[in-house]
């Protein structure tokens, strides 16, 4: 069986605040790029299911060429498949032409049980890629999963969070998984993988090598959304009060007293 | 210029997140001088469909039967695509919620409409099409989000839109939609299903949130943190900390591994700031820290704070609000 993670470079999420709008617009973010942490689950389950169902485990990144730092992470934790996906013309893509590449690469590859998806990017957050990989290859799609409890070839039976509660889901094969944190803990990789990691070539594979992409549905001229202002939210009005002095009764007495002067009561 | 709103309701009763949608709807309609649409799926949601007229639709598509019993993704994927195709609107809302937020991905995708997520703020450009802003970067930084397409489509953050007040008088047109679900849409079975609701306040609809992290140092520790949300009449939220310690569960979990909310007061007792969990409460109106440490990053988005012991602290607090409140 294979299992095939998507996965992207984001942001360290330590240095997310320090991220200034007009890095975001030049590209060049200026902090520490790492394998988004919601996407370290998938690995790790895709590392697991590999182990337990004797399966392939791939993993695909889209980006520019610096994205192999995410495929580096993956195969330093023992990933043995690593595709990077990088062409000019993917450049700006939106959500969905985003879903449209890595789901002609996913036909490429082929013959697969489970796309494995983290839950959402630290950066964009907003947990489009997966449902829109799931649309493009008319397969159905389980959020929040905390559990893979069985697989087989046919059907895979996982447990969804919901809100009011978990569901236990039996869903037919591929399909695709975006998991909660619950799910495992990421292994950390070792001194070999790294070192494995480091010395392997990632070879961009563009847009020429994959069938049945739509061209004109790419890039930033094609996109549906664009981030026409990009600001730092407006810094507090003040520095915190700190409420000073006294007992803690005090201190309670004066803090209520200004909440409720402020209406914040 | 329609719009069509996404009403999320789960065994028969509707997410206050679906009306404050609705409100905001009928506002904009108001500006476009179009009509407002809701859907509601699931079943037995007649009773939603009339309270959807309550708060400000004109049309209400229902989409009612056993396959939309339980929440099944693509079923419901299916059906909110299916109502999109009826109404032809250019707005879209749905709400920013688990699952609600994944169905209208999904639709979104399949119809190939702009989507911007877990927006805070809506507006209408010169065109009358939609404007929104959202947090990106752990909401380091707000984007404006401008849209290509016929259509437009926002899944809103709870509370980031007043809640309206319901017109039982207004009157309306309740379309029944039938949906059959083939293929992927009808390739989920819910086989099992273990309730996780406690009866307590929900931290996204909640006006007051009283949170703890690693400094109350057990579950134990969060009986003075209940005890102050009751007199305030609020809910009780935790930093990831707290949860992975296995002191309160996941569902009361803040931040950017949890939830993301936004009530009028956001008190924080023993709660350091990691970035992760400020990403899940900054939208505050107001907040205030307790911490023992005057350096906790918590105080840097505080407007008041309290340097001192959390388990001397709270108790006050609770304290001198009964007194001020009168309970």
């Amino acid at each position: 069986m294979k299992f095939i993670v998507c996965a992207k470079l984001t942001p360290d999420s330590e240095q997310l605040s320090d991220v200034k709008p007009e890095d975001v617009r030049s590209g060049d973010l200026g902090v520490t790029m790492v394998l988004n942490p919601w996407d370290e689950f998938a690995v790790e389950e895709a590392l697991l299911l590999q182990e337990r169902f004797d399966g392939e485990a791939i993993v695909l990144t889209l980006g520019t060429e610096e994205s192999a730092e995410a495929l580096k992470r993956a195969v330093a934790m023992g990933i043995e498949e690593p595709i990077l996906l990088s062409d000019d013309v993917f450049q700006g893509s939106d959500a969905w032409a985003t879903a449209h590449i890595l789901a002609q690469a996913i036909r490429k590859i082929g013959d697969y049980s489970l796309i494995l998806a983290g839950k959402q990017s630290v950066d964009g957050n907003g947990g489009l890629v997966g449902p829109g990989i799931a649309v493009q290859l008319g397969i159905p799609f389980v959020s929040n999963v905390n559990k893979i409890v069985d697989l087989n070839e046919d059907e895979a039976v996982v447990l969804r969070n919901l809100d009011e509660g978990i569901q236990t889901v039996k869903v037919k094969l591929p399909a695709v998984l975006a998991l909660s944190t619950e799910i495992n803990e990421p292994r950390y990789p070792n001194f070999m993988g790294i070192r494995k990691a480091s010395r392997m070539q990632y070879p961009a594979v563009g847009a020429g090598e994959l069938p049945g992409l739509n061209l004109a549905r790419l890039g930033e001229g094609a996109a549906l959304l664009t981030w026409s202002e990009l600001t730092k939210p407006p810094a507090a009005a003040s520095k915190v009060e700190f409420i000073q002095g006294g007992s803690p009764a005090e201190q309670a007495a004066a803090l209520v007293d200004r909440l409720i002067a402020d209406k914040a009561i | 210029m329609g719009i069509l709103v996404y009403v999320d309701q789960y065994e028969g009763v509707a997410k206050p997140v679906s009306w404050e949608m609705l409100g905001k709807a009928r506002e904009l309609a108001g500006r476009l001088d179009g009509q407002v649409a809701a859907v509601v799926i699931g079943q037995g949601v007649g009773e939603v469909a009339q309270q959807a007229i309550a708060y400000g639709a004109d049309k209400v598509f229902v989409v009612d039967g056993p396959d939309f019993a339980r929440y099944r993704n693509a079923a419901y994927a299916a059906a909110f695509k299916a109502a999109i195709d009826a109404a032809q609107p250019s707005i879209i809302f749905a709400p920013a919620v688990t699952g609600a937020r994944d169905v209208a991905a999904m639709a979104a995708a399949m119809a190939d409409i702009g989507m911007a997520a877990e927006v805070v703020s809506v507006d209408l450009d010169a065109d009358g099409n939609l404007v929104a802003e959202r947090p990106i970067f752990a909401g380091a930084i707000v984007a404006t989000v401008t849209f290509k397409g016929k259509a437009q489509m926002a899944t809103v953050r709870v509370r980031s839109f007043p809640m309206p007040e319901p017109d039982a008088s207004r009157t309306g047109k309740i379309t029944p939609l039938e949906v059959a679900l083939t293929g992927a849409a009808a390739a989920e079975e819910i086989i099992g299903f273990e309730s996780m609701e406690t009866g307590e306040l929900d931290v996204q609809n909640a006006g007051i949130v009283v949170a703890a992290g690693r400094g109350v140092k057990g579950p134990e520790g969060f009986d003075p943190i209940r005890s102050l949300a009751r007199v305030l009449g609020g809910a009780v939220g935790a930093s990831r900390a707290a949860v992975d310690a296995g002191w309160i569960p996941y569902v009361h979990q803040i931040g950017q591994t949890g939830k993301t909310v936004r009530p009028d007061l956001y008190i924080a007792a023993g709660i350091s700031g990691a970035i992760q969990h400020m990403a899940g409460m900054t939208g505050s109106k107001t907040i205030v820290a307790i911490n023992k440490d005057k350096d906790a990053p918590i105080f840097s988005v505080a407007r008041y704070g309290i340097v001192g012991d959390l388990f001397e602290v709270v108790p006050a607090l609770e304290k001198a609000f009964r007194e001020r409140l009168g309970k």
